[in-house]
């Protein structure tokens, strides 16, 4: 039996019918179309399915798309400007080389921005471990790491020049 | 890996979620499906039905409740982990919840989903073990609580009855020391063997163990030498007695015995320093 599923997918409503046992990430990549989310390991360990679920990072290989009916889904395809600028992790990404095969990045990339969005100025272990759910078969993490710390270390800097000295003494610590 | 073909329902209210469970005894309860659907992709769970509770959101709550604290059965782990008052009144749970799987896990899974799904490998199990939490449960003939003790009958086998929905979780307030050993490979992994430490009402420490049997289980070995005034190492060398651990790729049964003393001492020692702490 078919279940009927509104689901805002990187801020466009799409609308259609599947079946019960479909998975988000098979919904993303085979319904609607888009497939910068990878399969990796497809039992919710590697992480390379990673998408945001209203803004907060799943695992798409463990999520029935029925299950996001009614809720709004941010995959890699969703984090760019439309006129093409890179998210700031994604530029980060770029900058620090912090992938090798790129099979992991998208889903690595969207693990990035909801833990930012968590913990915007995280320490290197709070980096590693935040990142605990993503797996780089190239063990490419150093400069995964490397990337997230950038981005940290901006957005650090940018609050402390909007709210003064004490918040940049708290954000960069 | 798909699952086999299911039906699917989402419920807006327990009552709701009761009465198709009862209509059905292939139903399925899905909460946050980081336990069901998992095992539904391996096809070693095939339900007729899944009644999806994502629709319940009065079932999501952290409240004082005076000498406990009660958690809405579908509170998510990373909830559970955040929560000021969670880590004020009950601080092992709360440190038990942001151990279990990884970010994405905790943002989906319940503490509700994981305790009534019974598997002796994962963590909150056994954590509601050693803090002797009560599971409210609500089902065709009304509402009835279940001690922790008296919650995990054999493997993923509990006494729910058929149409029992676990609404709420009751932890006593445990101000004493507390510990929480998990030993694994990699952070997604189920524990290869854990120990958590509770300090009970009576004050002396509660010990339970994960992965160490078919059910999440208490180390009454080592709890009996402790009440009659064993010395940490001592009573921690029984750990495992009278235990059957499992084994597979990751450990053999004897190897779990050893990880099972090894870190009830760790987790003794790191309790009686926080005790002395507090």
């Amino acid at each position: 039996m078919g279940v009927k599923i509104v689901v805002e997918v990187n801020g466009t409503a799409q609308s259609h019918e599947v079946e019960a046992r479909t998975l988000l990430v098979q919904y993303l990549r085979d319904v609607v179309g888009l497939h910068g989310t990878n399969i990796g390991c497809d039992t919710s360990s590697c992480g390379a399915c990673t998408v945001l679920l209203d803004g907060e990072s799943v695992k798409s290989c463990t999520v029935l798309a029925a299950q996001a009916d009614g809720r709004s889904v941010t995959t890699i395809e969703g984090l760019a400007e439309p006129d093409g600028t890179l998210h700031p992790v994604q530029s980060a990404f770029r900058e620090h080389h912090a992938l090798q095969c790129g099979y992991c990045t998208p889903g690595m990339v969207m693990a990035v921005v909801s833990l930012l969005k968590e913990n915007p100025s995280p320490t290197e272990s709070e980096v590693r471990l935040g990142l605990e759910g993503n797996l780089c078969r190239c063990t490419g993490y150093h400069n995964i790491v490397k990337a997230v710390l950038a981005v940290g270390a901006t957005a650090g800097a940018t609050a402390g020049a909007t709210a003064g000295a004490g918040a940049a003494a708290e954000a960069g610590r | 890996m798909i699952p086999a073909a299911f039906e699917y329902r989402r419920v807006g209210s327990v009552a709701e979620a009761i009465a198709a469970l009862s209509a059905d005894e292939d139903a399925k309860l899905l909460a946050g499906g980081h336990s069901l659907l998992p095992l539904m992709k391996l096809r070693l769970a095939v339900p007729s039905l899944l009644i999806d509770l994502g629709g319940v959101p009065s079932l999501s709550y952290v409240r004082d409740g005076g000498d406990h604290l009660a958690i809405g059965a579908l509170t998510r782990h990373c909830d559970v982990e955040r929560s000021d008052l969670v880590r004020r009144s009950a601080p092992l749970l709360a440190y038990v919840a942001g151990q279990v799987g990884d970010p994405q896990v905790r943002h989906r899974g319940t503490i509700g989903g994981s305790i009534a799904h019974g598997d002796p490998a994962s963590d909150l199990p056994a954590a509601v073990l050693a803090l002797e939490a009560t599971l409210v449960v609500e089902g065709p003939d009304g509402e009835r609580t279940i001690p922790a003790g008296e919650l995990f009958l054999g493997f993923l086998e509990t006494s729910l009855r058929p149409g029992e929905v676990l609404t709420e979780i009751r932890v006593p307030r445990s101000p004493g020391g507390w510990s929480f050993q998990k030993f694994n490979r990699r952070a997604q992994d189920w524990a290869i063997v854990g120990a958590v430490i509770a300090t009970a009402p009576s004050g002396r420490p509660n010990v339970a163990l994960v992965n160490m049997a078919a059910t999440p289980v208490r180390a009454a070995a080592t709890e009996s030498a402790l009440a009659a005034g064993a010395g940490t190492e001592e009573a921690a060398r029984l750990a495992a007695d009278g235990l059957e651990p499992p084994s597979d790729l990751n450990a053999s049964p004897e190897y779990r015995r050893h990880l099972a003393s090894v870190l009830v001492r760790r987790g003794l020692e790191e309790a009686a320093a926080r005790d002395g702490a507090a």
